[in-house]
C-alpha cells in the first residue's frame, strides 16, 4: 500500500512497478533463450573446431569412413542454389511489384496482393513435395534436355540431367522467395508520393519512364532490404531443398547436377552421425547460423521494421 | 531575325532550343512509346509468372491429395510400408498437441514481451527489438538443433522437444506482430485512462489489448500457421512415431514428418498419403492466413 | 502526331506589333502579345458521370497571364488539368468540349500526350523536386525524358531556365548537389526551372505558393511577373490579392447547383475586381465568401 491509496480505496491491478518488471522479465526471457540457441550451437560445434582445425570449413571432401569433413560443396551449394532463385526473383519480383503498385485497377490490387502473399504461406515441405513429384519429373524430360541443346556451349548444363538438383532447387528456391520480393517491394513503390509521379507525367514523361526514373529510384532502399530478405529466406531453406537437390556431397560442375546445401546435410545426416562426424554437423550449423544472422541483420538495417509488413510470414524451414 | 519586336529578341536562342527540343521529342517518341509498351508488358508478365505457382501448387495439392482422403485416411495410424489402409490419424493428433503447447507458451510470453517493446525507447528495447527481427528469419533448422542439444540430449526425443523447438520459431514472429498491434493503439487512449488514476498493468487490459486486438489476432494467426507449417524443426526432436501417441513426453509423428519422410518413398500408396498430408496442411494454414485476415478486418469495422 | 503551328493570321485593326515571319514549316511561332494561344469551347470535365465543371469558354492570350479564381471546389485545378491532359491517367475522368493550342486539337485521339507535355508545362502546389537526383538533373529532368541528350543543349537549357527562375546564382556551384538541400521556395523555383526548361509555350500553375511562406511567395510572384514574356501563364489561386497583383485576365468559377464548377465571368483582371458584370462576383471579390 502507498500513501493514497487508503483514500482511494484498493485499486484495481498490479502496481505500476511490479507490472513493469514483469513485462522487462518476458523481454530478458526471450533474450536468454536467444543467447541460449546461440551457445548451444557453438558449444557443440566445437569439438569439430579443435578436432580439425578452421579451415576444414573450406575443404572439399566430406568422406565421414574415412573421416574427412569439408563443407565446401554445401556452401557452394547453398549459395548456387540460392543465385540462381535470387536470379530469377529479382526480376520478376520487381515486375510483378510494379506491375501491383502501378499498373493494376484499384479494385484488382488487394485480391491479386494477397494472392501472392498467400503463396508465402505454404509450407515448405509442401513445395518439396510438389517439386519432387510434379515439377521434378518436367525438368528430366523436357527443360533440361532443352537447356543442354540450347545453351551446352557455355559449359554449364553437361551433367546429369536428372531432374533433381541444382537447378530444380533454384526454381523452386524463386517460387519460395518470390511472395517476400514482391510484398515488400510493392510497399514501397506504392508509397512514392503521387506529386512526383505527376511530375514527371507533366514533364512529357512515358509511363516506363515515370517508373523508372522516379518510382523505382524511390523506392531504392525498400527494394533492396526486401531483396535481403528474400536471400536470407533462400539461404536457410532446408525442407523443400533436401528433397529435391539430389544430395550429392561433392561440388557440382553442372546446373542440373545433384548437390547439396549446409542445411540439406544437416538434415540427412543427422539421425545416423555419430563423434566427429555430429561435430561436423554442429559446425555446419554454427555457419548456416551466423550466415543467416549475418543476412537477416543487413536486411533489417536497410529496411526499418516498420517497413516490413509483418503479414507476410517469411516461414524458413 | 529581321522584326523588331521588343519582346521577340531576346528569345532568339529560346526559339532555336524549343525548335531542337521539339524535334528530339519527336524523333525519339516511337522509340519511347514502343520502349514503355514492351516494358509495362514486361511487368504484367511477371505478374502472371508469379501468381501461376500459386495456382499450380494448390491445384495439384488438391487433385492428387483429395483422393488421398477416406475415413482411413483420418482414422488410421501409418500402416507398415506396402499395407493399404494406412492414415495420419497419429500424425494429426501429434501436429494438433504440438501446435496447442507451443501457441499456449508462445502467445502469453511473446505478447507481453511485444507489450515492453511497444511501451519503451531507448538502446535495451531497441536491441531486444532487432533480436526479434534477426529470428524471424533464422534457419529454422538451426533451431531444431538447438531444440535437439538442449532437450532430446537430456531426455530422448518427444513431443515436447518438437513444441519447445516450434515454440522458438514461433516467438520472435509473435513479439513483433504484437509490438505492432499494441503501439497502433492511439496514445491518447491510453492517457486518458491513466488521468482516471488507473494503474499501467489495468489500462494495458482494459484498453490496450483490447484495441489492438484485430492486429494481434492476426498476428497469432499468422505465426500459429507458421508454427504448424515448419518441419525442420521437428526432424532433429520428435523423431516420429508409426503408433498413436498421447504422450507429448514421448516421440510423436506429424503431418510435416508424414510428408517429408513420404515424398521419396517408392510406394505409391505412402506417396499419396504425403499428398492427402499435404493437402490437410495446406488446408489448415491458407485457413489460419485468411481467417486471421478476416477477422482483423471485422474487428476493425466493429471498432466504427 | 503534333501539328506544326502555321503563322498567324495578321492581327486586327489594333496597334501593336507585327506578327514573325515563321522561320520554317518545324518551328514553332509565337503570336503576337495578346492573340490567343489556347482557346477553351464548352470545355466540362466529369468523373464517373458527374460533371466537377461544365461549359466553360475562354481563350488564353499570348505573354499574358491569366488566373483562374473562386472558392475550393469550384474545379479550377480539375480545369487546369485538363489543359495538358492530366486526366488521362484517371479511369473515371471524361473531358468533353474543345481545347485548342494553336491549331491544335488538345484532346484528339491523334494527339499525343507526352508531346503535348512538352507545349504546356505544369508547376504544382507543393513543390516536388525529384528527391534521388540533384538540382541538374531535375532542371533536365524533361529534357532527357524527351530524348534530348546532346550535353551542349542540356547545359544551356539549364542555365537558362535556372536563371529564368531567378536561382542560377545561387544554385552554380552546387549542381551536383541533392534538390532536396534546397528551402522550399527555392524548391518551388527548381520546379519552375525544370518546367520552363523544355521551352513551352504555355506554363500552367496550380496554387504554387500556397505551400510557401510569405517571403518565398513575394519572391515568387514577382518571377511570375518576369516570366510572362517567355511563356504564357495560366495560374490557379485561392488568393484574390495575389490574382490582382500578378495577372492580366481573370476566370471566376463557382459551384453551381448540381455541385459542377462553372465559369461565371471571365475579362481584365481590373476590370473584373473594380466593375465585374455578374453580382455573384462582386460579392466574392468583396470577400462576402470564399
Amino acid at each position: 500500500m502507498r500513501p493514497g491509496d487508503r483514500q482511494a480505496g484498493r485499486r484495481p491491478g498490479l502496481p505500476n512497478r511490479a507490472y513493469r518488471s514483469l513485462l522487462v522479465a518476458t523481454a530478458a526471457i526471450f533474450v536468454a533463450v536467444v543467447g541460449w540457441y546461440v551457445l548451444s550451437i557453438v558449444v557443440q560445434a566445437r569439438p569439430a573446431f579443435s578436432a580439425l582445425g578452421v579451415s576444414w570449413i573450406f575443404q572439399k571432401v566430406w568422406d565421414p569412413t574415412h573421416n574427412r569433413f569439408g563443407l565446401l560443396p554445401f556452401i557452394l551449394g547453398t549459395l548456387e542454389t540460392t543465385a540462381i532463385a535470387m536470379v530469377l526473383a529479382v526480376p520478376i519480383g520487381l515486375g510483378s511489384a510494379l506491375a501491383l503498385a502501378h499498373l493494376v485497377p484499384d479494385r484488382l490490387k488487394v485480391p491479386l496482393s494477397t494472392m501472392v502473399e498467400l503463396l508465402a504461406a505454404v509450407p515448405s515441405v509442401v513445395y518439396g513435395l510438389w517439386g519432387l513429384i510434379v515439377i521434378a519429373p518436367v525438368f528430366r524430360s523436357t527443360v533440361e534436355p532443352f537447356l543442354s541443346t540450347v545453351f551446352g556451349w557455355t559449359g554449364l548444363f553437361n551433367g546429369p540431367a536428372d531432374g533433381v538438383g541444382l537447378l530444380l532447387a533454384g526454381v523452386i528456391l524463386f517460387v519460395m522467395v518470390l511472395p517476400t520480393m514482391v510484398a515488400i517491394s510493392r510497399d514501397v513503390l506504392a508509397v512514392v508520393p503521387l506529386e512526383q509521379v505527376e511530375g514527371a507525367m507533366a514533364l512529357g514523361a512515358t509511363r516506363w519512364q515515370v517508373l523508372r526514373k522516379v518510382v523505382i529510384p524511390g523506392a531504392r532502399t525498400g527494394i533492396l532490404g526486401g531483396f535481403t530478405l528474400a536471400i536470407g529466406r533462400a539461404l536457410g531453406e532446408t525442407v523443400a531443398v533436401a528433397l529435391i537437390i539430389g544430395n550429392s556431397p561433392y561440388i557440382a560442375h553442372s546446373i542440373t547436377s545433384p548437390a547439396a546445401t549446409l542445411a540439406s546435410l544437416i538434415v540427412n545426416n543427422f539421425g545416423e552421425a555419430t563423434g566427429t562426424e555430429l561435430s561436423a554437423l554442429f559446425g555446419a550449423a554454427l555457419v548456416l547460423m551466423v550466415i543467416g544472422v549475418v543476412v537477416n541483420a543487413a536486411a533489417r538495417w536497410l529496411v526499418p521494421a516498420s517497413a516490413l509488413s509483418s503479414a507476410v510470414p517469411v516461414a524458413v524451414g | 531575325m529581321a522584326s523588331a519586336l521588343a519582346f521577340d529578341a531576346p528569345s532568339d536562342p529560346m526559339l532555336e532550343r524549343r525548335r531542337l527540343i521539339h524535334e528530339a521529342a519527336r524523333s525519339s517518341l516511337r522509340r519511347r512509346a514502343l520502349t514503355s509498351r514492351v516494358a509495362v508488358g514486361v511487368c504484367w508478365l511477371c505478374l502472371g509468372i508469379a501468381i501461376v505457382p500459386l495456382v499450380a501448387v494448390v491445384a495439384y495439392v488438391v487433385a492428387k491429395g483429395l483422393p488421398a482422403w477416406s475415413a482411413d485416411f483420418f482414422t488410421h495410424v501409418t500402416a507398415p510400408e506396402g499395407i493399404p489402409g494406412g492414415g495420419v490419424w497419429n500424425a494429426i493428433v501429434g501436429t494438433a498437441e504440438i501446435g496447442l503447447i507451443s501457441t499456449a507458451v508462445t502467445v502469453p510470453l511473446g505478447l507481453s514481451c511485444g507489450l515492453f517493446l511497444a511501451q519503451s525507447e531507448g538502446k535495451v528495447a531497441a536491441a531486444v527489438r532487432f533480436t526479434a527481427d534477426v529470428m524471424t528469419g533464422v534457419p529454422s533448422i538451426t533451431i531444431g538443433i538447438f531444440g535437439y542439444i538442449a532437450i532430446v540430449k537430456n531426455f530422448g526425443y518427444s513431443g515436447l522437444a518438437g513444441a519447445f523447438s516450434i515454440g522458438i520459431v514461433m516467438l520472435p514472429v509473435v513479439i513483433r506482430a504484437g509490438e505492432t498491434a499494441f503501439r497502433s493503439v492511439p496514445p491518447s487512449l491510453q492517457e486518458a485512462a491513466l488521468a482516471l488514476g488507473a494503474r499501467n498493468a489495468v489500462i494495458a487490459r482494459r484498453v490496450v489489448v483490447p484495441t489492438a486486438l484485430p492486429g494481434v489476432i492476426t498476428g497469432v494467426f499468422l505465426a500459429v500457421a507458421r508454427g504448424l507449417g515448419e518441419t525442420a524443426p521437428l526432424l532433429l526432436t520428435i523423431f516420429g512415431n508409426q503408433y498413436m501417441q498421447w504422450n507429448p513426453t514421448k516421440p510423436m509423428d506429424a503431418l510435416p514428418l508424414v510428408i517429408f519422410n513420404n515424398s521419396s518413398q517408392p510406394y505409391a500408396d505412402l506417396v499419396q498419403i504425403a499428398w492427402g498430408a499435404a493437402l490437410l496442411l495446406l488446408a489448415v494454414v491458407l485457413m489460419l492466413n485468411i481467417a486471421g485476415r478476416v477477422a482483423a478486418a471485422v474487428l476493425r469495422r466493429e471498432k466504427r | 502526331m503534333i501539328e506544326p503551328v502555321p503563322a498567324p493570321s495578321p492581327p486586327p485593326a489594333r496597334p501593336g506589333p507585327e506578327a514573325p515571319a515563321v522561320t520554317a514549316a518545324k518551328t514553332v511561332a509565337r503570336g503576337p502579345r495578346g492573340e490567343p494561344v489556347m482557346r477553351l469551347r464548352q470545355v466540362s470535365v466529369s468523373f464517373s458521370g458527374r460533371a466537377a465543371v461544365r461549359d466553360v469558354s475562354f481563350d488564353v492570350r499570348t505573354a499574358q497571364i491569366t488566373a483562374l479564381i473562386g472558392p475550393s471546389g469550384s474545379g479550377k485545378t480539375t480545369l487546369l488539368r485538363a489543359l495538358n491532359r492530366m486526366h488521362d491517367s484517371e479511369r473515371s475522368a471524361s473531358v468533353t468540349g474543345t481545347i485548342t493550342l494553336g491549331d491544335l486539337d488538345v484532346n484528339a485521339a491523334s494527339t499525343d500526350a507526352t508531346l503535348l507535355r512538352t507545349r504546356v508545362g505544369m508547376v504544382f502546389q507543393r513543390p516536388n523536386p525529384f528527391p534521388t537526383m540533384s538540382i541538374y538533373e531535375n532542371a533536365v529532368a524533361g529534357l532527357r525524358f524527351n530524348g534530348v541528350r546532346k550535353k551542349s543543349l542540356l547545359d544551356e537549357s539549364a542555365e537558362s531556365a535556372l536563371t529564368a527562375a531567378a536561382l542560377w546564382d545561387s544554385v552554380r556551384d552546387r549542381l551536383k548537389t541533392r534538390a532536396s538541400t534546397l528551402s522550399g521556395g527555392e524548391q518551388q523555383r527548381l520546379c519552375i526551372a525544370r518546367a520552363l526548361a523544355v521551352e513551352p509555350e504555355v506554363l500552367l500553375m496550380d496554387e504554387p505558393t500556397s505551400a510557401l511562406d510569405p517571403v518565398a511567395t513575394k519572391r515568387i510572384e514577382e518571377l511570375v511577373g518576369e516570366l510572362k514574356d517567355r511563356v504564357t501563364i495560366v495560374i490557379v489561386t485561392h488568393n484574390m490579392q495575389q490574382a490582382m497583383r500578378v495577372s492580366d485576365q481573370c476566370a471566376f468559377l463557382l459551384m453551381g447547383a448540381d455541385k459542377a464548377g462553372e465559369l461565371v465571368e471571365f475579362g481584365p483582371t481590373a476590370t473584373l475586381f473594380s466593375d465585374p458584370s455578374d453580382p455573384r462576383t462582386l460579392d466574392y471579390v468583396n470577400g462576402r465568401f470564399g
